[in-house]
C-alpha cells in the first residue's frame, strides 16, 4: 500500500522559514491584480451606500414587508464563513490532526475578517448608521437598559465575545512565528513585529506556557462557535413568522456555517497556493483532506433540509407548507434550485479524487458551493417576508441594485483585508510546520525501525510536496 | 563569586536532550535543571520533561475568569434588568433566566478568554527584554541550554556542552 504524505518530510527547517518569509515580500503578480480588484469592489459599495446614505433606504427597495433582505442574508453569510477557522484550528487541533498546521493559520484569519464584515451589515442595514451604536447594550439617558430578551440583543453579545476570542486565538497562535519575521527582517517590519512579538524567545517556560493557553483557547472557542450561530438562527426562530419558527435551525445555521467556511478554505487555498508558490505546504494531500471534510459536512447539510422539508411537509402547518411550495415552484423556484443543486449535488464532485486534485476544478466548486450558501441564506430570509400569512402584502423583492453592490463590495472588502494580512502576516504557521515535519519524521523513523522487525507492514512514499 | 549566564547552541534536540540529562546526573557538581533553561524554535515537549516538573498555572486564571464572567453577567443583567420594575412588565419575569443565561455563557467566555489571555502574558515571561544571550539561531533550527552558575563552574559547564558537540557557547555576567 502507498500512502501519500501530507507534507514532505525532509523539508529543511531554514527552507520553511525562507519560504514563508519570502512570500511576504514577492508574491507572483496576480495577487497585485486580485487585490486591486478586491479595492474596486470596495469603491462599489462604498458609492452604493453614499448613494443609499444620501438618498434613504428607499433606494435599497427595504420596506414593508421587506424590512430584512439582502443585507441580513450577508450578515448571516459572513457570519457563518467565519466559522472555518475555529473548524480547522480549534477543533483538529483538539483531535490532534496534524494535517491542519500548513493551512490553519490563514483559516483562523478568514475567521476574524469574516466578523468585521459581517458587523457592517447590521450598521448598513440600520440605515442610520450614525446611530451604530444603538446596537451596543448601554443604558439610555432614561435609565433604561436594552431588552435582554431580544435575540437581537443576544447576537451584539456573542459576536463580539467571538471576535475578540478568535482576534486573540490568531494573535497568539502567531506570537512564535511573529518573533522570526522579527529575527529575519528589518525597516517597518522588524519594528512592528519587534513590538508584536511580546518579546518571545522560545524558552521552555514559553512554550509550556503557549500549549495550555493555546489548548483553553481552543476549548473556549469551539463552544462559543456553535453559540454565535445558534444566536444567530435564533433571530429567525424565535419569531413566529412561517419558514422561520423551526426547531432545527441552530443545528442548520451551524452546519451551513461549517460548511460555507470550509468551501471557502478551499477557494484561498488554492489562490494563497499559487500567489505565494506555497506548493511544498498546501499540497495535494492537505487539499484532499479539505475536500473530504467539506463533502462529509455537506451532506449533514443535505440531511438537516431534508429534516427541515420533513418535518414542515408532515407538520401540516399550512402557512409553512405553503411557503415551502412556493419557494420550490413559485418566483423563487430558480434560486432555491440553484441552492439545492449547489449545496447538495455539486458536493459530489468532491467524492471524486482525481476532481480533487485538479485546482482549477476545485476553484471553481467551491466558488458555487459558497454561491450555494449566500442562496441559502437569502431563501432563509426573502421567501418568508415574501409570502407571509397576509396573501395582501405578498411582494417578490430580488434586491436593488444598491442592495446587490453593497453585497458584492463585501466580498471585496473580505479579500482586501485578508490580502493585506497575508502580505504582512505569515499565512503559513512556520513553527507549526516545523513541528510536523519534526514528529512525522521522528514517527516515521520509528516505523521504519519496527518495519526491520515486521516485514507485512506498509511502505510510506513522499510525494505531497509536488506541484499540480 | 560572581554569577554568569552561559548559553549553549546545539544543532539538534538529541545532543541537547543529552546534556541537560547528564546535568540531572549530576555531571557538573552544584548545577542543578533548576538553573537550566531551554530555548528552542519549536514545542517539545519529551526534551521539557527532563527539565523536571514546572507547574503551567494559566489554567486556574480560567477558571478565575469564567467563574467572574458568569457572576458578572448575573449580577450586571439582573442589575439592569431590576430597572425594569418601573415599567409594566404584563406578566413577565421582572429577571428572566432563559435569557439571562444565553448572555452569560457568552461573557463567561468572553472573561474567561481575556483572563487566560493576560495570565499568559505575565506568567510566560513575555513582554521583558530580551536577554543578550538570545540567540536569532533559535528562531530557525538550533535549541539554546542556559545555565546559571557560579564562576567557577564555568569550565565543567563548558566542557559538558562540548561533549555534547555544542556549535557555539556565549557567556554574560549577571550583576
Amino acid at each position: 500500500m502507498v500512502t501519500e504524505k501530507d507534507i514532505n518530510e525532509q523539508i529543511a527547517w531554514a527552507k520553511i522559514n525562507t519560504d514563508v518569509l519570502e512570500s511576504m515580500e514577492n508574491p507572483r503578480p496576480a495577487f497585485w491584480v486580485t487585490l486591486a480588484v478586491c479595492v474596486a469592489m470596495v469603491a462599489c459599495a462604498v458609492l452604493a451606500e453614499y448613494i443609499q446614505y444620501t438618498e434613504g433606504m428607499g433606494t435599497a427597495n427595504l420596506n414593508n414587508p421587506h424590512m430584512w433582505d439582502m443585507y441580513i442574508a450577508a450578515f448571516v453569510f459572513w457570519i457563518g464563513m467565519s466559522h472555518s477557522g475555529t473548524l480547522l484550528s480549534a477543533i483538529l487541533h483538539l483531535i490532534h490532526a496534524d494535517w491542519r498546521k500548513p493551512i490553519y493559520r490563514f483559516a483562523e484569519a478568514m475567521t476574524t475578517f469574516s466578523l468585521l464584515t459581517a458587523g457592517l451589515f447590521p450598521m448598513i442595514h440600520l440605515g442610520r448608521v450614525w446611530n451604530l451604536y444603538w446596537v451596543l447594550p448601554y443604558v439610555s439617558d432614561r435609565g433604561h437598559w436594552p431588552n435582554f430578551r431580544s435575540p437581537l440583543v443576544w447576537d451584539a453579545f456573542a459576536i463580539s465575545t467571538y471576535l475578540t476570542a478568535s482576534m486573540l486565538f490568531l494573535f497568539v497562535g502567531m506570537i512564535p512565528d511573529l518573533a522570526i519575521c522579527r529575527d529575519n527582517t528589518s525597516g517597518w517590519r522588524k519594528k512592528l513585529y519587534t513590538v508584536l512579538s511580546l518579546g518571545w524567545v522560545g524558552s521552555d517556560r514559553q512554550w509550556r506556557h503557549f500549549r495550555k493557553i493555546y489548548l483553553l483557547m481552543a476549548c473556549f472557542l469551539i463552544p462559543l462557535a456553535v453559540s454565535v450561530h445558534s444566536i444567530v438562527s435564533a433571530d429567525f426562530a424565535m419569531s413566529i413568522m412561517p419558514g422561520w419558527h423551526i426547531t432545527s435551525f441552530p443545528p442548520y445555521f451551524v452546519a451551513g456555517a461549517l460548511y460555507s467556511g470550509c468551501a471557502a478554505i478551499i477557494t484561498l487555498f488554492i489562490l494563497l497556493r499559487y500567489f505565494f508558490r506555497f506548493e511544498d505546504y498546501m499540497t495535494l494531500a492537505i487539499m484532499e483532506k479539505t475536500c473530504k471534510l467539506t463533502f462529509a459536512i455537506a451532506m449533514v447539510w443535505t440531511y438537516l433540509n431534508l429534516i427541515e422539508f420533513a418535518s414542515i411537509w408532515y407538520g401540516h402547518d399550512m402557512y409553512n407548507k405553503e411557503l415551502l411550495i412556493a419557494k420550490a415552484t413559485g418566483p423563487y423556484a430558480p434560486i432555491f434550485w440553484t441552492m439545492i443543486f449547489c449545496g447538495s449535488v455539486l458536493p459530489f464532485t468532491l467524492a471524486f479524487q482525481k476532481l480533487r486534485r485538479h485546482m482549477p476544478t476545485m476553484f471553481v466548486v467551491s466558488l458555487f458551493l459558497n454561491l450555494g450558501m449566500f442562496f441559502e441564506r437569502w431563501m432563509i430570509v426573502a421567501p418568508t417576508l415574501s409570502m407571509s400569512q397576509e396573501p395582501h402584502q405578498w411582494d417578490v423583492m430580488y434586491g436593488s441594485i444598491i442592495e446587490w453592490a453593497i453585497v458584492f463590495g463585501s466580498f471585496g472588502w473580505f479579500g482586501m483585508l485578508f490580502l493585506i494580512f497575508v502580505k504582512v502576516f505569515p499565512s503559513v504557521s512556520m513553527y507549526e510546520v516545523k513541528e510536523m515535519v519534526f514528529h512525522r519524521k521522528r514517527s516515521a523513523g520509528e516505523e521504519d525501525l519496527a518495519r526491520m522487525t515486521d516485514h507485512s507492514k506498509p511502505v510510506t512514499q513522499t510525494t505531497g510536496g509536488e506541484g499540480a | 563569586m560572581s554569577k554568569k549566564r552561559i548559553m549553549g547552541l546545539f544543532s539538534d534536540f538529541e545532543e541537547a536532550h543529552d546534556a541537560i540529562a547528564d546535568i540531572r546526573r549530576n555531571a557538573v557538581p552544584g548545577l542543578t535543571v533548576d538553573n537550566v533553561t531551554m530555548t528552542s524554535p519549536i514545542e517539545h515537549p519529551e526534551v521539557e520533561e527532563i527539565l523536571g516538573d514546572r507547574p503551567v498555572h494559566i489554567q486556574k486564571f480560567t477558571l478565575f475568569g469564567a467563574i467572574f464572567g458568569v457572576t458578572f453577567g448575573f449580577l450586571f443583567l439582573s442589575g439592569a434588568q431590576a430597572t425594569f420594575l418601573v415599567q409594566p412588565q404584563g406578566g413577565k419575569a421582572v429577571i428572566p433566566l432563559p435569557s439571562n443565561f444565553t448572555l452569560m455563557y457568552e461573557m463567561l467566555i468572553f472573561f474567561g478568554v481575556w483572563f487566560t489571555f493576560f495570565a499568559f502574558l505575565f506568567l510566560s515571561g513575555l513582554l521583558k527584554k530580551r536577554s543578550a544571550l538570545y540567540s536569532e539561531k533559535v528562531s530557525l533550527d538550533q535549541v539554546a541550554i542556559i545555565v546559571e552558575i557560579d564562576g567557577s563552574l564555568d569550565e565543567p559547564v563548558k566542557e559538558l556542552f562540548q561533549k555534547h558537540k555544542v556549535l557555539e557557547i556565549r557567556e554574560e555576567v549577571v550583576q
